[in-house]
């Protein structure tokens, strides 16, 4: 397995499950998530962050309540330290590339991803270099997820439009791209757009 | 090709319909205009053609039904050229093959469509000139393609040859259009002109809607255009140097004359039958001895041997009295107007005919018609002598009338003598020139044997359809007329121009006279002429 460079910031999660179109991982810290939408990597693999859960460990057990005479939420996990151990946040991410050598490739990449693969948010520089074409908004679009397309395109759109210097331009790119891709589908590609401007 | 002049690709093409292209996203459907020109940029060949509509495109009817929330700058720039589209639609008019063979062959007219795709580009200036050719000594400058900045030159050789018409509504140049052809014609080809000028306005100075007045003929082509008039009186008062006064004799007036005026003088069928009885059993005076018949016994017997009847009498003389009220009839004319015509056509000299005060319609359709035909009978007594010996053809001659729809309704069109140049057209190098306001009264036989046509605005759709009788892609020209501006700027297509073509006239003021000033002969006459007041 490659390593990724030093440079890459830290680790965020681990993978623990793993398709060709879609991996989940477990992160290390407790609702240590990385944002709906945001560009995560493990190994060559890059994926979107789709949905994100935070539940028991155990799948049969679940959490009580404990704040009643508690004054804060802070303080129920202060006086119940075990707690972060027994939970757990996991995130579902769809694979939308892979790095194959020095090329970015936006389609599904041939083998999936590693079970215990670290994953990385990735930094700016890698995001605007990923979102230089827009394959990526055709594996969204079809993808089977949890979280509605809509939200994720717009969700995955808004994430990466900061890492431009001129987020609106790339925005308005983006959203040509939508419009041919979602041509016959007016209203879907209505309310995307509606969730791109704040 | 030059990525600024691109503007989007064929996306649909039938060699009957058209080509549909549709726009790149940042060319805006409101710089579009019909009547503009574009390159289409096949695999094997380029295509040129011209834009006949401007639509607009969406990929989802769902957009028309609730349209997107375009105050918002966002989705309006992202809809823009995606879901939403400008379409142009492109008439293809010529073609031009990639090969060498085909490059100096030139552009042919088009028998197949452009590929899927292909781009389409605006016109540039080499494209026009490529297809329009340069201004040279056989080609004129008479105008702009719209929206071009570039000359529109016409073939004035070419266009000489067959009969050519001038339409357009009252008040949208025709006039200014005429007498710049004309002015080319003086210029660039060997064609001598008779011009039938009803207002006045082609030999001296012509009136301008705004401004003074401006030059005409004589005062641009001295040497080079005579004035005729039939009433010397008022071009006198004008101003208007003029060359002869024509005075119509009795004895000149033919039966066919009337036949023409049928309509006008308000004569009844058996009139003008009676005309031809008269002429047959009266003679050459029949004119003056109809006028002169009084009701005696004679005359009855003289009627009543001729089988007419009192009333029909009594209607054509009538009308046979009107023309005799016309000043400038008289009985014998001193001077044969049509040899000194013809002198001067003989000796290259163009002649205007002025009308002076007398403009009524009774008057220019007798004058024009019984001349012309003169004047044509001894064209084709000389070309076909010179056919037989062998000789030089005299020069082309172009007869310049105007109301052309009262000599040429289909009711008298096969009657008069101008129904007959326009359809022998130029066995006799005769040609006509027609002027009219209401195309649609002209006989549509006539109107199908004329080589070009210029049109400027015509709203009538009796009219409009008239025009365009027989010119492939009818329908697109169509819209194309229909949305010329009031003023200056028409459509030309036919013989003299390869593809229709709208444009706008040159403007008809100093710089345009003194264009004419070339740098030729007269240029050096100038010289010549400096040099000789300078030694005085």
């Amino acid at each position: 397995m490659r390593f990724i460079n030093n440079q890459s910031p830290d680790k965020i999660a681990e993978v623990i499950e793993a398709g060709t179109t879609q991996f989940t991982a477990q992160c290390y810290e407790l609702y240590e998530l990385p944002p709906l939408g945001s560009l995560v990597k493990t190994g060559d693999i890059y994926g979107i962050v789709a949905n994100a859960t935070t539940a028991g460990l155990e799948p049969g057990r679940k959490p009580i309540a404990r704040g009643r005479d508690e004054a804060s939420e802070e303080a129920v996990y202060r006086s119940s330290p075990q707690l972060t151990k027994l939970l757990r946040s996991e995130f579902t991410a769809v694979v939308v590339g892979y790095k194959d050598g020095e090329n970015l490739r936006q389609y599904l990449p041939p083998n999936p991803a590693r079970i215990h693969a670290f994953v990385y948010l990735c930094p700016p520089g890698e995001v605007r270099e990923f979102s230089q074409t827009f394959g990526f908004l055709n594996i969204l679009a079809n993808a089977a997820l949890p979280a509605p397309t809509d939200e994720l395109i717009a969700a995955a759109l808004r994430r990466m439009s900061p890492a431009h210097e001129d987020s609106r331009a790339f925005l308005v790119s983006a959203g040509k791209e939508l419009a041919a891709l979602l041509s016959s589908q007016y209203d879907q590609l209505k309310s995307i757009l509606g969730r791109l401007t704040s | 090709m030059n990525q600024e002049n691109r503007l989007g690709i064929v996306t649909e093409a039938s060699l009957d319909k058209g080509v549909e292209v549709r726009l790149d996203i940042p060319v805006s459907v409101e710089d579009m205009v019909v009547g503009r020109y574009v390159t289409i940029e096949g695999q094997k060949r380029r295509f040129f053609g011209m834009i006949t509509d401007v639509s607009l495109g969406v990929t989802d009817p769902r957009l028309t039904v609730t349209p997107p929330d375009v105050a918002d700058p966002f989705i309006a720039e992202v809809l823009t050229g995606t879901s939403t589209f400008g379409t142009i639609h492109v008439s293809p008019q010529l073609t031009i093959g990639g090969d060498a063979g085909s490059l100096l062959e030139g552009p042919q007219p088009v028998k197949t469509i452009p590929g899927h795709f292909s781009a389409v580009n605006l016109a540039s200036e080499r494209d026009m000139e490529l297809v329009f050719g340069k201004e040279d000594p056989q080609r004129f400058n008479i105008g702009n393609p719209l929206d071009m900045e570039l000359k529109l030159c016409l073939n004035l050789e070419e266009f000489v040859k067959r009969s050519n018409g001038i339409f357009g509504k009252s008040g949208t140049g025709k006039t200014f259009l005429t007498r710049i052809l004309l002015i080319g014609m003086l210029q660039k080809s060997q064609a001598v002109n008779l011009i039938f000028d009803m207002h006045n306005e082609y030999g001296w100075a012509g009136t301008s809607e705004s401004g003074p007045p401006v030059k005409a003929l004589k005062q641009l082509f001295q040497s080079k255009v005579a004035v005729f008039t039939l009433d010397e009186e008022n071009s006198r008062r004008r101003g208007v140097s003029t060359d002869f006064v024509v005075k119509i004799g009795y004895d000149e007036i033919e039966p066919e004359d009337i036949v023409l005026l049928r309509q006008t003088l308000n004569l009844t069928e058996p009139a003008v039958e009676a005309v031809y009885q008269l002429r047959r059993r009266l003679g050459k005076s029949w004119l003056q001895n109809s006028l002169d018949i009084e009701g005696t016994e004679d005359t009855r017997s003289l009627l009543d041997e001729l089988s007419i009847h009192e009333s029909t009498f009594q209607n054509l003389k009538r009308g046979l009295a009107t023309i005799r009220r016309l000043p400038f009839i008289e009985p014998h004319a001193p001077v044969d107007a049509v040899k000194r015509i013809l002198d001067h056509l003989d000796r290259g000299i163009s002649v205007v005919l002025e009308f002076g005060r007398y403009r009524d319609i009774t008057a220019y359709v007798l004058v024009a018609n019984m001349l012309a035909r003169r004047i044509y009978a001894q064209y084709q007594e000389r070309t076909e002598k010179a056919m037989a010996e062998g000789t030089a053809p005299p020069n082309p001659l172009v007869i310049t009338i105007e109301e052309a729809h009262k000599f040429l309704n289909p009711e008298v069109a096969s009657q008069t003598i101008f129904g007959t140049i326009a359809r022998e057209m130029r066995k006799y190098n005769v040609s006509l020139l027609v002027i009219d306001q209401r195309p649609s009264g002209i006989d549509s036989e006539v109107m199908s044997q004329m080589g070009t046509k210029i049109t400027c605005l015509l709203d009538n759709e009796r009219d409009i359809d008239s025009v365009l009788a027989g010119v492939s892609g009818k329908s697109e020209l169509k819209s194309v007329l229909a949305r010329l501006a009031p003023k200056q700027q028409a459509l030309i297509f036919g013989h003299a121009v390869p593809m229709p073509v709208a444009f706008q006239p040159v403007a008809y003021d100093t710089k345009f006279y003194a264009s004419l000033t070339s740098p030729g002969r007269s240029g050096v006459e100038q010289v010549e002429k400096d040099i000789e007041e300078l030694w005085e």
